[in-house]
C-alpha cells in the first residue's frame, strides 16, 4: 500500500545477454561476518568452492564458520542418501564449531539434481538440535547480491512472532491494565515507548552503519525495534502481523515479499538510504508513514552536500556508465546524477520495478531537477554489446565488475570496481563521502599521472 | 531433453561421497581447459554455465593483471534456458562469437552444470561448425573425474592433435627438422605459477645453449603454427602437470624425443641440460655443454656459492616440510636436501593422480612422504613435526602463520603474489638464485621472529604508548568506544585523533555516538 506507482518516464531495456556478475553464493563472504554465531554450508561442487577461494578469497579466513559440502559423483548420481550425507557433515560441524544456526546455501547443482534441501532441513534440524536455514542462492535464478536476499528471506521465516514473550508482557501489565480501564495502550505507555507501530529494518550492513541509521531515525522519534539480520541468530527481531518493515538495500525484493506475504508486515517503499538525498528521502518516507514531521532534515542534507564540495568539483559534468553487477546501480546512479554527473546507461542484473519503485521515481525526479536526460536502464545486459557502447560513448568513468576493469583501464577508460560499493560503508548521511572517495579515486589518480602520457597501454588498436 | 533434465545422471561407478571442504589445491576441470584456451592467441572459449561461473575472467584480469579482455564468454544458463533446452542458445553464442571476433578456434568448455544436464555438447559443436568460419572444438574433459591440472594437460593435447591432424589431412604438415637444433617449450600457460618468468628464463637458457625456440605453447601461440611443432629437434616439458600428454602424443606420432626434467635447482638444471645434450647429439648435433654447466654453476649462479657460504652452513640440519604440486614439491625437496643440507622431514604433493612418480622422486631425500589434498591432514602433520620452515602453497603459509612457522610459497594454487612485477623465475640459473633467496629469507625470518619474541620487539617505546592515551581529557561512552573499536586497526588511531580534535574544538568533554558520527561527517574522520 505504501509502494509507489511504477514510474513511466524511464526507458527500460532487457538484453538477456551474456554477462558476468559474481555468483550469489558470494553472500557468505559478508553474511558469516555479520551473523557471528552462524555457520554457512555451501552445498555445491568444486566450481563453487574454487570461486569462493580464488575469486572471493574468503575460504582461508572464513574457515571457522564456513565450509563447502562438496558434491561428488556419487551424490550427483543419487547413489548416496542425501539425508545421511548431510547429517554426517552437520554433526561434524556441530561437534567442531557448535554454531547457533547452520545456513545451507543451495547452488545450481542442488537445483538441477533437485536435492530437496527444504524437505531435509526440518527433519535434520530436529534430529541434531541446531536450526537449519535453507537458502537457494543459485546462479540460475539470482545474481551476486541477491544471494543475501535468499538468506534473509529464509531467515524472515525464523523471526520469533513473540507469542511467548507477549504472554509474559500481558502478565506483567495485568495490574496496569486494570488501572487504565481498557483505555488505549498509547495513552498509558511510558514516554520512552515508541509512539508508532513497531518498525523492523532489513538488510545486512556493518554494525557501525546499523547504529548510525538507527540513530538517524531515533533523532526523528522513530524507534527501530530490530534488524534482520541481527548480529547473532539468537537475536533475530520479533516480527508480528502488522509490523512495519523497510529495506536498506535495493536487492532485497524477495525478503520484502516474504515479510509482506508470509509475516503480514507492511512494507514502507522508500528510496534507499544511499547518498544524502536518498537517506533524507528514506527517513522522510518512514516518518510520513508514522505521521511524524521530520525535523532539520533539509538542513542536514544541505550540510552534507556542502562538505562534499571538494569531491563534487571533480565529477560535475562528467559521465558514468554502469555495466551492472550488484543491483546497487539505480541508487548510486541517482546519487551521482544529483552530484552533477550524467549517466548514459545503467546495466543491472535484475530489475524489480515494484520493490525499487520509489528509488526509480526519485531517479526520474533527480534527472528532471538536474536537467539531464534519463539513463537507459538495461536489465541482464550483454557485456560485449556494452563494451561497444562504451567505446562509442567514451564515458569518463565506468563502474564495472572485476573482469573488465583492467582491460578498460589499459584502453584509457577510467574504471571503479562495482564490488567495492558492495563492501564499503555507503549508507546514511555520514558515508556519502566514502562513496565519492571511491568514485573520484580513478579521476584523482589519473590527475596525478596525467602528464606522463601513459593513457593507452595496449599495443594494437583496441578492439573494445 | 525433458527426460534428462528432471533426473540425475546415470551412475557411472564413482562412489565418492559428499565431503566437507575448506580448501582446494587444484581447481575444477573447466579452469584447466580455460587456462589453455585463453593462453592461445585468438582462441575463444564458450562456457555453458549459470551466472557467475565465468569467474575465470576475474581471476585472469585480477591475479594476472591482464590487459586484454579474457576471451571467455559464458553462455548463461538460467531458468528459461533450462526449460527450453540449451542447444539453440549455445550454438547461437558460438556462431555469434565467430562473427564478432573471428577467432581461429572456439573451444566449448564443459562445466559441472552441463555435465549434470548430460547435454550432448558434441552435437552443439557439430551444429555450430556448419555456420562458423573458424574451428569449433569440444574440450574432452569429464568435469567430475579430473581436476584443473589433468584437464589442462588433456585440452592442450587435444588442440595440438586437432591441428596436426588437420594439417596432415590437407597435406600441409612440414616434418623436416629445422637446420639448427631447436626446441618446443610445452606447458607455459596463463595463471600458471611464475610461468611467464620461467618462460623468459628458459628461452635465455636455450639461447645460451645455441638452441632455437621453435614454438612455445600454449601461451601466446597461434593455432596456425601448431603444425610446425614436429620440426623441432625435441620437446621440453618443464612442468609435470601440464604438457606431458602433448609431448607423449608428439613422441608417438612423430618420434619426437622429450625432456621432462624440471630445470629447478643447480643439480636438476644441469641434469636437464645434459639430457638435452644427449638428445641433440643422438640427432647428430655434436654439442658439449659441460663447460657451460660448470661456468654457470660455479661463477654465474649465486646458488652454488650460497650452498658453500657460512649463511647456508647455519641452516644445516634444520627441519623443513615441503608441500605442493609434483613439479615444485619434488624439485624443492631435492634442492633443500641435496644442495643446502636441510633436513626435509616431510615431502608431500596434492597431485594424487600422479603419486607414484612423486614417491619415486623424493623418497630418498625425505623422512616421510604425504600424498593428500586434504589441507587438514597437512596442517596436522606440520603441527606434529614442528619444522623450522615450510615450503608450500598459500594454504601452508596460512598454517604456518597460525603455528608461527615461516613459509616460502613454492607452488600453486596461484595468488596475486605469484605475479610479481619484478623478475622472479623458479627455473634455470636465475631461478636457482631466487630459490636460494626464498630459502634463506624464510629461515632467517623465523629466527628474527624468535629474537623479537625474546627481546620484546625493536621499538619498545611504541609498546608503552599503545592503546588509550593516558593524557586524554575526553571521555568516550561505551557505545562510541565500541564503534571506534569496529574501525579497522590501521586507521583507528587517526579516526580517534580526529574525533577528539573535533570534540575539543567544540568544547565537548564526552564523546558519544552522536559526536562520533558528527565528527565523521565534519572532518571525514
Amino acid at each position: 500500500m505504501t509502494v509507489a506507482q511504477e514510474p513511466t518516464g524511464l526507458n527500460f531495456d532487457c538484453e538477456t545477454g551474456n554477462y558476468h556478475t559474481f555468483c550469489p553464493i558470494s553472500c557468505v563472504a559478508w553474511l558469516y561476518q555479520k551473523i557471528e554465531d552462524s555457520f554457512f554450508l555451501v552445498i555445491g561442487t568444486k566450481t563453487c568452492g574454487y570461486f569462493l577461494q580464488n575469486a572471493m578469497g574468503v575460504m582461508i579466513f572464513a574457515e571457522p564458520r564456513y565450509a563447502m559440502a562438496e558434491l561428488e559423483e556419487g551424490d550427483i548420481s543419487a547413489q548416496l542418501n542425501d539425508y545421511e550425507e548431510l547429517k554426517r557433515l552437520c554433526l561434524q560441524i556441530k561437534r567442531d564449531r557448535n554454531p547457533s544456526v547452520i545456513v545451507w546455501i543451495g547452488t545450481c547443482t542442488t537445483e538441477i539434481i533437485k536435492m530437496d534441501l527444504e524437505g531435509l532441513a526440518p527433519k535434520l534440524e530436529a534430529e541434531i538440535g541446531i536450526p537449519i536455514v535453507t537458502a537457494r542462492a543459485n546462479g540460475l535464478d539470482y545474481a551476486f547480491t541477491q544471494g543475501e536476499d535468499t538468506v534473509l528471506a529464509a531467515m524472515a521465516h525464523r523471526c520469533p512472532s513473540k507469542v511467548t514473550s507477549e504472554a509474559e508482557k500481558e502478565e506483567r501489565n495485568a495490574i496496569q491494565k486494570l488501572l487504565t480501564f481498557g483505555r488505549k495502550a498509547e495513552e498509558t505507555a511510558p514516554t520512552s515507548e515508541p509512539k508508532h507501530p513497531p518498525l523492523v529494518l532489513f538488510g545486512s550492513l556493518p554494525d557501525p552503519v546499523v547504529t548510525n541509521l538507527t540513530l538517524e531515525l531515533k533523532k526523528q522519534g522513530v524507534e527501530v525495534s530490530g534488524w534482520l539480520p541481527a548480529k547473532r541468530y539468537t537475536e533475530l527481531p520479533v516480527i508480528e502481523e502488522g509490523y512495519y518493515v523497510a529495506g536498506v538495500n535495493p536487492f532485497l525484493s524477495r525478503t520484502a515479499t516474504t515479510l509482506m506475504r508470509r509475516r503480514k508486515c507492511k512494507l514502507i517503499g522508500a528510496p534507499f538510504p544511499i547518498g544524502p538525498d536518498g537517506t533524507r528521502a528514506w527517513i522522510e518516507k518512514i516518518c510520513s508513514v508514522f505521521g511524524i514531521e521530520p525535523q532539520g532534515l533539509a538542513e542536514r542534507e544541505a550540510k552534507i552536500w556542502e562538505s562534499l564540495e571538494d569531491y563534487l568539483q571533480l565529477i560535475r559534468g562528467k559521465s558514468v556508465f554502469f555495466m551492472g553487477d550488484n543491483l546497487l546501480e539505480i541508487s548510486l546512479a541517482r546519487f551521482l546524477i544529483r552530484c552533477g554527473m550524467t549517466v548514459p546507461e545503467i546495466g543491472i542484473p535484475y530489475m524489480d520495478k515494484r520493490y525499487q519503485a520509489a528509488e526509480l521515481a526519485l531517479l526520474e525526479k533527480t534527472c528532471q531537477e538536474m536537467g539531464v536526460s534519463t539513463p537507459n536502464i538495461v536489465e541482464k545486459p550483454d557485456n560485449y554489446n556494452q563494451l561497444q557502447r562504451i567505446k562509442a560513448i567514451q564515458p569518463d568513468l565506468v563502474i564495472t565488475g572485476m573482469a573488465h576493469a583492467n582491460p578498460l583501464e589499459a584502453r584509457g577508460i577510467n574504471t571503479k570496481w562495482s564490488v567495492e560499493f558492495t563492501f564499503a560503508q555507503i549508507h546514511g548521511f555520514s558515508n556519502a563521502r566514502d562513496i565519492l572517495e571511491l568514485v573520484t579515486r580513478p579521476l584523482r589518480r589519473n590527475n596525478s599521472l596525467k602528464d606522463l602520457g601513459w593513457e593507452k597501454l595496449v599495443q594494437e588498436e583496441a578492439t573494445v | 531433453m525433458q527426460a534428462k533434465k528432471s533426473g540425475r545422471i546415470q551412475p557411472t561407478g564413482g562412489r565418492d561421497s559428499m565431503k566437507l571442504a575448506y580448501w582446494m589445491y587444484a581447481g575444477p576441470a573447466h579452469i584447466g581447459t580455460l587456462r589453455i584456451a585463453s593462453s592461445f592467441k585468438n582462441v575463444h572459449a564458450i562456457m555453458h554455465a549459470p551466472l557467475g561461473d565465468d569467474y575465470f575472467n576475474v581471476m585472469r584480469s585480477m591475479l594476472e593483471r591482464e590487459r586484454d579482455f579474457t576471451p571467455v564468454t559464458a553462455s548463461v544458463v538460467d531458468r528459461n534456458v533450462l526449460a527450453r533446452g540449451s542447444q539453440e542458445k549455445v550454438v547461437d553464442n558460438i556462431t555469434r562469437k565467430d562473427r564478432e571476433e573471428s577467432p581461429d578456434l572456439i573451444v566449448l568448455t564443459p562445466t559441472c552444470t552441463s555435465s549434470i544436464l548430460q547435454e550432448d555438447l558434441q552435437n552443439f559443436v557439430d551444429r555450430a561448425q556448419l555456420d562458423a568460419r573458424g574451428d569449433v572444438l569440444l574440450a574432452d574433459v569429464n568435469h567430475y573425474r579430473v581436476n584443473e591440472l589433468q584437464a589442462g594437460d588433456r585440452t592442450l593435447q587435444q588442440i595440438v592433435q586437432f591441428y596436426l591432424e588437420k594439417a596432415r589431412k590437407k597435406g600441409d604438415l612440414p616434418t623436416e627438422k629445422t637446420a639448427k637444433p631447436s626446441v618446443n617449450i610445452i606447458g607455459i600457460s596463463t595463471l600458471g605459477f611464475h610461468n611467464q618468468h620461467d618462460c623468459t628464463e628458459l628461452k635465455r637458457l636455450m639461447s645460451d645453449l645455441g638452441i632455437e625456440v621453435n614454438e612455445v605453447i600454449p601461451e601466446g601461440a597461434s593455432v596456425h603454427n601448431l603444425k610446425n611443432l614436429p620440426q623441432a629437434w625435441f620437446n621440453l616439458v618443464p612442468y609435470r602437470e601440464l604438457g606431458l600428454m602433448t609431448a607423449q602424443y608428439l613422441e608417438q606420432e612423430f618420434g619426437m624425443p622429450c625432456v621432462d626434467i624440471t630445470p629447478m635447482g643447480v643439480v636438476e638444471t644441469a641434469r636437464c641440460i645434459r639430457k638435452i645434450q644427449q638428445l641433440l647429439n643422438a640427432q647428430g648435433a655434436g654439442v658439449d655443454y659441460e663447460e657451460y654447466i660448470d661456468h654457470q654453476t660455479r661463477h654465474v649462479s649465486q646458488a652454488a656459492w650460497f650452498s658453500r657460504s657460512i649463511d647456508c652452513q647455519n641452516l644445516t640440519g634444520k627441519k623443513a616440510v615441503v608441500f605442493g604440486d609434483n613439479t615444485h614439491a619434488a624439485a624443492m625437496t631435492k634442492i633443500l636436501a641435496r644442495e643446502m643440507g636441510i633436513h626435509v622431514v616431510l615431502a608431500g604433493t596434492y597431485c594424487k593422480y600422479d603419486a607414484d612418480w612423486f614417491k619415486a622422486q623424493v623418497s630418498e631425500y625425505c623422512d616421510e612422504v604425504l600424498i593428500s589434498d586434504d589441507n587438514g591432514a597437512i596442517g596436522d602433520a606440520i603441527a606434529r613435526l614442528e619444522p623450522a620452515a615450510i615450503f608450500g602453497t598459500q594454504m601452508e603459509r596460512h598454517i604456518g602463520k597460525r603455528l608461527n612457522i615461516p613459509c616460502g610459497v613454492i607452488a600453486a594454487p596461484i595468488h596475486i603474489q605469484n605475479f610479481p612485477i619484478g623478475y622472479r623465475p623458479f627455473l634455470g640459473y636465475e631461478g636457482t638464485n631466487q630459490v636460494a633467496d626464498l630459502v634463506y629469507n624464510s629461515f632467517t625470518l623465523g629466527m628474527e621472529d624468535h629474537l623479537l619474541e625474546i627481546f620484546g620487539g625493536h621499538d619498545t617505546k611504541e609498546v608503552i604508548t599503545k592503546g588509550m592515551s593516558a593524557d586524554s581529557d575526553l571521555n568516550w561512552t561505551k557505545e562510541a568506544q565500541a564503534t571506534l573499536n569496529q574501525v579497522p586497526g590501521f586507521v583507528r588511531g587517526k579516526v580517534k585523533r580526529n574525533t577528539e580534535k573535533f570534540a575539543r574544538e567544540r568544547g565537548l568533554s564526552e564523546i558519544s555516538l552522536e559526536v562520533f558520527y558528527a565528527a565523521k561527517e565534519a572532518v571525514g574522520a
